[in-house]
Formats: C-alpha cells, structure tokens, sequence
C-alpha cells in the first residue's frame, strides 16, 4: 500500500531538478608513466540525467568514474560540476560497511558531521524505510544478506541527498533477481529525487533498463553516444531495448 | 573479509537453533554445556583423592586434594595466604598493563606512521628474539629482588604480544573499508576511532591472551627466583619446609589466576566484538 502512495507521489509531484551537470574537457590519465587510460575525452552531461558507461574490463571506465568524482586528478584536461552545491556520493560493487557498527549507524556514516544526534537517527532511519530495511536499523551487517547489505550500503549513499550518485558496479556481485529489483529500486529513488546517476556497468542488459543514456568506452575514449528513448517505467524484454543492447553487444563484441 | 568469515558459521547456528525446539531438550542441553567443562577437573580430582584415601599414592609427595584445601583454609586464616595472593596480583596488574600499554603505543604508532616503523620496529624485533627470561640474573643485579625486578620482566614479556598483535591488526584493516570512509569524508580521527581501532581491536584481543599466559609464567618464574613476598615465594618457603600440601595449593591457585584472565578476555571479547558472529556465541 505504502509502494503503491509512494508511485502515485512520484507521478503527480514535478520532478525535482537538484543534480549537478558535468563538463569533461579534453580529459586524460595515465598512471605513473603507463598508458593513458583515459585519453582527451569531451563529454557533457546535463543535471538530472541517468548515464550508464560500459565497456570491456580495463578499458577505463572505473578511472572516469573516479576523475570525475575527485578520487583521482586528472593528468591533463578539465573536469567541471555546475549547479547546486556539489555533493558527489559512490556506490561501490561491495557494500564496504563497517562490520562493528549497526546498520543505522552504517547508513549515518553517509551524514555531515554536523548534524545533531537525534536527526542523524531520524534521517538513517527514513532512508533505511525507502530502500525497505525499516526493520533491519538496529542488526549486524554480518546478519544481513548480500542484497540487504547492498541496499545499506545505497541508502548510505543516498542519506545525505546527493546531487551525483555514482554507482561503480554496485549490483554485479548480487544474484539475478536480487539485482532486477534493486535496479528497480535505483530508478525509482533516482526519479523521486533528481539527482544525476552516473552508473559504471559491465551488463548492457542493465544499462539499456536503466539509463537515459549510455556510454561505450573504449581505449579511454567515448566510442558510442546513445540516448534510450524507451519512456519509464520500462518493461523487462521490450523489443527496443533488447535492438538496443544488441547494437551496444555487437559493437563491443567486434573488436577483441 | 570479515563478511566471508561471517558466512560459514551461519549456517550452522540456524541449524541449532531449528533442532532444539522441535525436540524440547533445550533445558537439558543448556544447563550439560554449561558444566560439561567442569567434567573432566572434577573426574581427575575425584579421582586423585580416591587413589590417595587407598593409599594408593604416597601423600608424602602428593598430598590429597581435601590436604591441600584444608592448608588453604589454614593459610587463609593466618591471612598469609590472602596478602601472598595480593601482592602477585598486583606485580601481575602492573606489570600488565605498563607492558601491554607501551606495547600498545608502539603498535598504533608503527601501524599508523611509516616512520615511526622504520625507526622502531628492527630495534623492537632484535629486542624481541632475547628470550626476557634470561634477563633475570642481569635484572637481579640491577633491580635486587625489589618490585621492579618483577615488574620490568612482566612488563618485558607482555610487551611483544601485544606490540605484534597490534601492529598486524592495523595492518590487515580492509583498505576498501578506508577508501570507504575517506571518500565518506571522515578525517584522520574519526577514520582511527571508526574504521582502524575497531578493525585491529579482534587482533589485539588476540595479542591480550596471549600476553596473559606470558604474564602468569614470567611472574611465577621471578617470584620463585627472587622474591620475599608473594604466591611463587610462598610455594618456595613450602618446599624449604616440605610442606608439599601448600606447594600444590600454589599450583593450584595459578591454574584459577590463569582460567580467570582468560574468561574475563572472554566477557570482554563478546562486549566489545559483538559485531562479530565467531565471538558471539563462544
């Protein structure tokens, strides 16, 4: 009853517009006098927008992530957030919650340090109910399962109301169905909340179900620009997105 | 890492946990476990005493168990008993905690700062590989047997435990747990007191029991070499007067010191690593 008030919210209310757009200009790293991972990559993303980047493993799709985020200087080129203040949160592929503390106050990790003991409480709390772990606050993440850690660790992402979420291979260690529902669970809170999603993947089945738009990376470099006109919500096994993931498959298949 | 350590013992803990109430046994059980490993002292005791009452076993050389409570009960009267006990227990609490506390500071420092460690740690490992036992004439010339003797070697021997234990348990933290709380925007503090304290805490744990058996064997040693107080002096005095009887009870009393240490570690574990399913039930 409660999913079904939160949908018919969604769709009434406007789409709130607090994500950061992104600007890469000629954008290049290479690590300690290896190859350039990423080489003079031009890139714009507006606020709010879902990106999905895929790729072959090491073709530098985790470096991007990480450059743009700041978790990595760049080594030539210029990396620009605009609007809003810039609270940029990751999601990594493990849940990396810390193991000693309870799963609310794993999720308060994700919060200011300023903010009063009571309202960390309440605001780990409402976060924990939209990823649906209302009831988990006060366990062990030890006595979680691997999707229920997954979800502690977005709604740690999520507490602080970010306005880039980047997702760095968040669901791939997750079994299938577990993984189509937290997918599922992404968009929605990406559509409630606005920000601007950046999603590192290696399955092109997620990110054609997912993103606005994707990205294919090769040899540090953007090889294909598509944007996914499917409109949401979107249908498992539409013949639009299965034409779509089987261009991106072909084109990522061609070269070895 | 600590999730794969989780998952193995889960299993079987639902599987207990699904067997008991079916069958109803759970009283039964709870109150056996909780004696079974009372069993096997109260057998060799039980048995002890029997072979000696049968005069199986010449009391002159190993007195029966109800002798050795009653010159228990005679020295606790005198009191000699009560101050002997005190005062190895205290050698023993300070010892404890100056060795363990400098092993401790150096452990976080040379976890924490590179050069810290290569200033400290050849030194301390050189140090280390000279057994602290065979200080004691040289501790006996400095020291006399006054209680820094006693307390140098206890600290001394407690010291390596923990200093290694400490070391390795900062060492071994997951760096995807500190990359976490970096990009989470913890600062140098916060990232000790959230992610490495508690991160090396089950390794220095680790180090405490194993400077406790250190601890008692140091203390016993000193104190039966040079000392005029104290549990091992008391034991000596006995022997001087053959009074074997009170030479067990010694014995006896260190075996109860050293099961104490340990089930307070215990308690202390299960507090302080709740989070963690292989301290939880043990």
């Amino acid at each position: 009853m409660t999913a079904a008030l939160r949908l018919t919210d969604i769709q009434d209310r406007h789409r709130p517009e607090r994500g950061l757009g992104i600007t890469l200009r000629g954008l290049s790293k290479s690590f300690e006098g290896g190859p350039a991972v990423i080489r003079g990559l031009d890139l714009d993303v507006p606020a709010g927008q879902f990106v999905a980047v895929v790729g072959r493993s090491g073709c530098g799709k985790s470096t991007l992530l990480r450059l743009i985020l700041g978790l990595e200087a760049p080594s030539a080129g210029r990396i620009t957030l605009s609007g809003g203040e810039p609270t940029t949160r990751i999601m990594f592929q493990e849940p990396r919650l810390l193991p000693w503390a309870r799963v609310a106050d794993n999720v308060a990790v994700g919060l200011s340090r300023d903010i009063g003991a009571a309202e960390r409480r309440a605001r780990a709390r409402d976060v924990l109910a939209e990823v649906g772990l209302a009831d988990k606050a006060g366990q062990w993440p030890a006595t979680l399962s691997g999707g229920q850690r997954q979800r502690v660790a977005l709604a740690r992402a999520l507490v602080s109301r970010p306005a880039l979420l980047a997702l760095d291979e968040p669901l791939g260690a997750l079994d299938a169905l577990t993984r189509i529902d937290m997918q599922a669970m992404i968009e929605r809170i990406w559509e409630s909340q606005g920000f601007t999603a950046i999603l590192v993947t290696h399955d092109v089945g997620e990110a054609v179900a997912m993103a606005d738009r994707i990205l294919v990376i090769e040899e540090g470099q953007v090889a294909l620009d598509l944007d996914v006109e499917v409109p949401r919500p979107r249908r498992r096994g539409d013949p639009a997105l299965a034409a779509l993931e089987g261009r991106i498959l072909d084109r990522l298949l061609v070269r070895t | 890492m600590a999730d794969s350590a989780a998952i193995p013992s889960l299993p079987g803990r639902a599987r207990a946990a699904e067997a008991t109430p079916r069958r109803d046994r759970r009283p039964i059980r709870v109150e056996a476990g909780r004696w079974l490993p009372w069993l096997l002292p109260t057998l060799v005791i039980t048995g002890w005493q029997a072979a000696a009452s049968l005069g199986l076993v010449s009391t002159r050389f190993m007195p029966a168990p109800l002798d050795v409570a009653a010159a228990g009960y005679r020295l606790a009267l005198t009191g000699e008993l009560f101050e002997n006990l005190w005062v190895s227990f205290a050698r023993a609490a300070s010892g404890f905690l100056i060795g363990g506390g400098i092993g401790l500071f150096f452990g976080l420092a040379n976890g924490l700062s590179r050069l810290s460690e290569r200033l400290t740690d050849t030194t301390l490992q050189m140090v280390r590989n000279v057994p602290h036992l065979s200080l004691i004439p040289l501790v006996i010339l400095w020291f006399g047997i006054d209680e820094e003797a006693k307390l140098f070697l206890v600290a001394l021997g407690v010291f390596f435990p923990i200093y290694a234990n400490t070391l390795h348990g900062i060492r071994s933290v997951d760096p995807q747990l500190i990359e976490m709380g970096r990009v989470y925007g913890m600062n140098r503090r916060e990232l000790f007191a959230r992610v490495v304290l508690p991160g090396a805490l089950p390794s220095i744990f680790v180090g405490i029991r194993y400077a406790l058996g250190i601890m008692w064997l140091t203390l016993i040693v000193a104190e039966t070499i040079s000392a005029n107080s104290g549990l091992g002096y008391m034991a000596m005095q006995a022997r001087e007067f053959m009074l074997v009887d009170v030479v067990v009870l010694a014995i006896l009393i260190y075996a109860g010191l050293g099961k104490l240490a340990d089930s307070l570690t215990r308690a202390l574990e299960r507090t302080c690593l709740a989070w963690n399913p292989a301290y939880r039930n043990s």
